[in-house]
């Protein structure tokens, strides 16, 4: 298996940076703005994006964490059950720019899911999709409006994503499967 | 992440289940709390599966709780009560079995006045099968609603003292909490007039009482069960109004506990005969509670249940 680095600490600070502040431009500022991270890491990234735009704009920027389990369209395929968890949106989403927040864009099936949770919360007048890694391979018409870093994988490869809050260290690597299969 | 599944397709009791199952349904059953909460109070797991809900005894919390768990996960749900038939039981259940196979039903949720009900169901049908309550033996999903309204409440399971109230003969519900609570640590005692505590209860690691202002001092809470009014007839005790006078949980008598003791009854309640009603409205109740998580505690079993891979699952 052949593990490499692509995006290191320094990278990924400085990456969170451009995403929030990109967020803020297309918005033209913070106002009505939402943040709501896609359980695991997605809710990671959102904190630190909206630390950044909280930094950058001097208000408080709410942010809220969506599980997405009960919406999954693999839901009885798998095998194994994906554990439950909560979702936690202690606002009210109706009328409010939502940037949805996940770690990385694939299939595009997550933020199916994801779209189908949050219209179930409220009516949200804009929603836009933030994503730190576009690795490709979408099989539902989905597009990123905010992406950290475009990175074209094979579907032999693998993304892995960590976060300081879980992982100890900020890090995103290309896994290549193929290698381990020599 | 934590792989902890159910092993069995069907919630038949708590009976041999285990700490890790309890707690995957007591912490599922939080995520659909919260989806209780929400102005869309729906969610779609249980999309396309047909749900039966066979009732063949009168129960209107247990069926309505049932049926909105169902609706809530997006299951299209037929409901079938009848208050008993002059069919032999055993002939109706097969028939009724049957009769599920050719309507190709995916989960049944059964009520049924005989012991062991859902388990000869679970083993002729090919759907899911939940106790919802047969005869005086289990009622698996009051004692898990139970069980998360007491860990709500007090944090933890683990140590908490917890007195079972009243009728334990023929308590289902009882019988569900005993396995349940034990499985999760807790310290259980039960306290009832000697003629419906079931002799050699004992062994299944639950202290008895006889007396309530002996056990009152030292529990968390107490769970008080209903005195079916025609137990009377039966001999079980001389009246109502002695029976009140000796186990009926009142004020006074929990007055006397050093702390603010949690009053629990699965319902419906006889006022002032076995729970008085000053104390089933108070801040110290949470039978309303125990109402309101039941169904998110029914939607956990069901969406677990129901979206458990078949092939994969134990039978």
């Amino acid at each position: 298996m052949k593990k490499t680095k692509i995006i290191d600490g320094a990278g990924f600070k400085r990456t969170v940076d451009r995403l929030a502040h990109e967020v803020v431009e297309k918005n033209k500022g913070a106002e009505n703005l939402v943040l709501v991270g896609i359980r695991t890491r997605g809710e990671y990234l959102a904190r630190r994006i909206a630390k950044k735009i909280e930094e950058r704009e001097g208000k408080e920027i709410p942010v809220g964490i969506l599980d997405i389990t009960l919406y999954r369209d693999d839901l009885r395929a798998r095998l194994d059950q994906p554990q439950l968890k909560s979702t936690e949106i202690l606002f009210d989403i109706t009328g409010k720019i939502v940037v949805l927040v996940d770690d990385v864009l694939f299939t595009g099936r997550t933020i199916r899911a994801a779209l189908n949770a949050l219209m179930d919360l409220g009516r949200p007048s804009l929603i836009q999709l933030l994503v730190l890694i576009d690795r490709g391979h979408r099989e539902l018409p989905v597009k990123a409006d905010f992406a950290g870093k475009n990175v074209p994988t094979s579907l032999k490869q693998e993304i892995t994503v960590n976060m300081m809050e879980i992982d100890r260290e900020d890090a995103v690597f290309l896994i290549d499967r193929e290698e381990a299969q020599l | 992440m934590s792989a902890v599944k159910l092993r069995n397709r069907h919630l038949l009791g708590l009976e041999g289940m285990s700490k890790e199952e309890v707690n995957l349904i007591l912490d599922t059953a939080v995520s659909f709390k919260e989806v209780l909460e929400r102005p869309i109070k729906k969610v779609p797991p249980l999309q396309g599966k047909t749900i039966v809900n066979l009732f063949f005894e009168p129960s209107t919390r247990t069926r309505i709780s049932f049926e909105l768990a169902e609706r809530r996960l997006s299951a299209d749900v037929v409901s079938f009560a009848t208050a008993g038939s002059s069919v032999s039981k055993g002939e109706t259940l097969k028939d009724t079995a049957r009769n599920i196979e050719a309507m190709k039903i995916d989960m049944v949720v059964i009520r049924h006045s005989a012991a062991g009900a859902a388990h000869f169901l679970s083993r002729v049908v090919a759907a899911n099968v939940i106790n919802a309550g047969d005869g005086a033996h289990e009622h698996p999903t009051q004692a898990l609603l139970d069980m998360f309204t007491l860990r709500e409440k007090h944090g933890s399971l683990e140590g908490l003292k917890v007195c079972i109230v009243g009728d334990i003969l023929h308590s289902r519900v009882a019988r569900s909490n005993i396995f349940g609570l034990k499985t999760m640590g807790a310290d259980v005692s039960l306290c009832g007039p000697a003629t419906l505590i079931p002799r050699g209860i004992e062994k299944l690691g639950v202290k008895v009482y006889h007396d309530l202002e002996e056990v009152v001092p030292h529990v968390d809470a107490l769970n008080v069960l209903r005195i079916q009014l025609e137990r009377q007839k039966g001999g079980f005790f001389p009246s109502l109004r002695e029976y009140h006078r000796f186990f009926g949980v009142t004020k006074d008598k929990v007055a006397r506990a050093s702390k603010p003791i949690t009053i629990m009854h699965p319902g419906p309640i006889n006022r002032d005969v076995e729970l008085s009603a000053d104390l089933a409205d108070s801040e110290h109740s949470v039978i309303l509670q125990q109402v309101t998580n039941g169904v998110a505690i029914r939607m956990a079993v069901l969406y677990l249940l129901g979206t458990m891979n078949q092939e994969n699952a134990r039978v």
